[in-house]
């Protein structure tokens, strides 16, 4: 009898929710637990330190008011995030009220599949206006804009990428640790080369893995990963090819991947690759800055803007269809991507580089600011030259399976393990095994 | 005299009663997945993004398409040399091993204790296993370090088909030589010592005891080591696929078959799956028969 008196009484205010409008409910009287899915603590910390209210119980739970936080995050690699996050959402409309996804992240290699489904909620509803986010940057708005021009997402950062390179090596080899100086032996690919050799002469490797450079060349492409359900390789990502294959013949880099500890290595001073390709969040969060004699801990990092403006990453916050805190959803996507005072916060504690023209256009003149990781020097002005840059039109659903398997594949083909024809080979297969839909790419002309 | 009939089925009773556990047990976890493993491999049944396609049923277009891709061989073929690479040396120092703890002439010390410690290698979580061999032989990992150290130079361990079979191979080894032996030993003490005496009497050496009475009387154990090696080797998945971060390289020459069955139910394509699972059905139950007919036929 009790169970059947509290259903009755949870029905009656699941109705009652659908029939008040959402903005006019208030919030005690939606869910009790808010479910965020995540595939890193990135976002968390970030509403950790500045959401108001925001109690940590653990590094998976918190508390705001007398709402239940849970992070569920589950890693990014091999779709597995994306995975996960298709189970839970497909199970949404049966989920308990307590275990519907109330909130989901989203990176930009896979956005379109969801902001083009009906699973996350137009912003306008949650009731956010265009005029909270008229100071965001339009690529980031681009990018979470469905067909039919609605707005589904948003983000506190943007991601305009630039060369990273190490001070002591620029120093040793190329003279000088100065922007400018290193800008010029980057400017373009050919010297990008030149420098590579110059590099390994001194001992050096020039990037940590042939697969630091392929973000560059992934975003500057003319054509989308799938075409008309076939696999499409692009001329640029063929550029990419020919070039990583050269330096890792020429002994320039290794094959070792990203993420790997191979590739972490170069983090400390006895790792001994010169530079690495990324944004913001990159050097602050994810280049062992925190640890104790690693190369950021002792500032010796720089940034300069490299041979090609492109960006990398950010994560999204999207409402999920059917959430019962829509209130709280709507609150934290606005207090965490709108608010000038937030966004200034994240900007100098967290340095990222923002979601707000105004607040980055301050910090760019403000010569008090700077990147202890950078050994001071204030990046902001060179993230602000390529943010208007960046074009969104050739992405696609299958970003994140086709990047990685592509990746992958031709380290096979640059270690001389298979020919390029037998690397396209193997690329077809492992994306056609991730996407049963796609049929396979033609084989480019490898010279 | 009616009475006591009644009482007999009333025994009756129990005897099913102490099946009931085990029935249910199998039929909910093995039986019923079983059966449903084979009604899916005839459905196209996956999920592309958010949009769930099929189940449409599409009779054995699933098995055409695996046995005609030309995919399940090479898979195959992998999952067989790394069990063999394993498993002969596995069997070759289990039997010695063996000897030596049964023989009671070495009156070896503190065999227990030794006994305990080669079985331990099984007690660590194999991807546990597999992440500390991933990083000891990374390209910058600490073997490399000794390698230049002494001279010899860089080896890429991950990037040479041969080398990554045989650490595969050496983690299986390392980890299931214990059991082996154990087994191996159990089988070996089970043999009547009077044989022993009456060879030794007859002038045999521990050689020719060892080949012609420890090696016949341990055929059935044998047969057993070895049916229930082939069919974990068959199933061999979490050490290749930690080592090799689930790609199976260089060009999946280390892809053993459960790794591509994990592919397409990464994808949630049960269709592909489960005919693969069909599959590697037969080939477990047909490869178990060769084995059992090929050492049982010796036996006069």
């Amino acid at each position: 009898m009790k169970r059947k008196a509290l259903s009755m009484i949870l029905a009656t205010a699941m109705v009652a929710a659908t029939i008040v409008p959402a903005t006019a409910v208030n919030a005690e009287e939606e869910g009790k637990v808010l479910n965020i899915y995540c595939w890193n603590d990135e976002f968390t910390t970030r509403v950790q330190d500045c959401y108001p209210g925001y109690e940590v119980v653990d590094a998976t739970h918190g508390k705001i008011g007398d709402v239940d936080v849970v992070w569920n995050s589950t890693p990014n690699q091999d779709n597995a995030y994306q995975n996960a996050l298709d189970t839970a959402l497909l199970g949404q409309a049966d989920a308990a009220a307590d275990d519907k996804v109330d909130m989901f992240l989203i990176e930009a290699d896979y956005a379109l599949k969801y902001i083009d489904s009906e699973y996350a909620m137009p912003i306008a509803d949650l009731g956010i206006t265009d005029d909270d986010t008229a100071s965001q940057f339009q690529y980031t708005k681009d990018i979470v804009t469905d067909a039919n021009g609605v707005l589904k997402g948003l983000s506190w950062q943007a991601c305009p990428s630039v060369l990273i390179y190490r001070r002591d090596i620029a120093t040793e080899v190329l003279g000088s640790d100065d922007p400018e100086t290193v800008q010029a032996a980057v400017s373009d690919w050919d010297t990008f080369m030149a420098t590579a050799a110059q590099m390994k002469e001194a001992g050096y490797q020039m990037t940590a893995s042939c697969d630091d450079p392929f973000r560059v060349f992934s975003n500057n492409v003319t054509s989308k990963w799938v075409e008309d359900g076939k696999i499409n390789i692009d001329e640029n990502i063929m550029n990419w090819v020919k070039m990583a294959k050269e330096m890792v013949d020429n002994g320039y880099t290794t094959t070792a991947g990203l993420w790997s500890d191979d590739w972490s290595k170069g983090f400390y001073p006895d790792g001994n690759a010169f530079c690495y390709f990324g944004p913001a969040w990159l050097f602050d969060f994810s280049m062992a800055a925190d640890t104790e004699g690693s190369i950021g801990y002792d500032g010796g990092w720089a940034v300069t803007e490299g041979p090609q403006p492109f960006f990398w990453g950010g994560t999204w916050i999207c409402g999920a269809a059917g959430t019962d805190n829509p209130t709280l959803v709507a609150d934290i996507m606005k207090t965490m991507t709108c608010n000038a005072d937030v966004m200034t916060t994240i900007a100098t504690e967290k340095n990222d580089f923002v979601n707000n023209q105004g607040v980055m256009e301050g910090l760019a003149e403000d010569e008090n600011f700077g990147d202890a990781i950078l050994g001071g020097q204030n990046p902001i002005s060179m993230f602000l030259a390529g943010v208007g840059t960046i074009d969104m039109s050739n992405i696609s659903n299958y970003d994140q399976g086709c990047n990685e398997a592509f990746q992958n594949a031709m380290h096979n083909y640059f270690d001389g393990n298979a020919t390029f024809e037998e690397a396209i080979d193997l690329f077809n297969k492992a994306v056609i095994e991730k996407y049963p839909e796609l049929s396979p790419a033609d084989v480019p002309a490898a010279e | 005299m009616k009475h006591k009939k009644s009482k007999v089925v009333s025994y009756n009773k129990w005897g099913y009663i102490f099946l009931l556990p085990f029935t249910i047990v199998y039929v909910v976890f093995s039986l019923i997945p079983l059966v449903s493993t084979v009604y899916n491999s005839f459905f196209e049944n996956y999920r592309s993004g958010l949009t769930q396609i099929g189940p449409n049923f599409v009779g054995l277009a699933n098995f055409q398409t695996l046995l005609t891709n030309g995919e399940l061989l090479p898979y195959f073929g992998n999952t067989m040399i790394m069990w063999v690479m394993g498993f002969i040396p596995q069997i070759l120092l289990s039997l010695l091993l063996g000897a030596w703890f049964s023989d009671p002439q070495l009156r070896l010390k503190a065999a227990g204790f030794f006994k305990s410690v080669i079985y331990l290698p099984n007690l660590i979580m194999a991807s546990a296993f597999a992440m500390l061999f991933f990083t000891l032989f990374a390209d910058t990992g600490p073997i490399n370090s000794i390698l230049i150290n002494i001279g010899i130079g860089q080896f890429r361990f991950m990037s040479h088909a041969w080398s990554v079979r045989g650490l595969v191979a050496f983690m299986n080894l390392l980890m299931w030589f214990g059991n082996t032996t154990i087994l191996l030993m159990a089988g070996m003490l089970g043999i009547d010592t009077s044989l022993f005496e009456a060879a030794q009497v007859d002038g045999a050496t521990s050689t020719d005891v060892f080949f012609k009475i420890t090696l016949p009387l341990l055929r059935p154990i044998l047969i057993y080591v070895m049916i229930t090696s082939l069919v974990g080797g068959l199933q061999m998945f979490d050490v290749p696929q930690i080592l090799t971060n689930g790609t199976g390289d260089p060009m999946r020459t280390s892809m053993t078959l459960i790794m591509y069955l994990n592919k397409h139910l990464f994808s949630k394509n049960f269709g592909l799956a489960g005919a693969l699972s069909v599959l590697m059905f037969f080939i477990t139950g047909i490869l178990s028969l060769i084995v059992f007919k090929v050492t049982n036929t010796k036996v006069e």
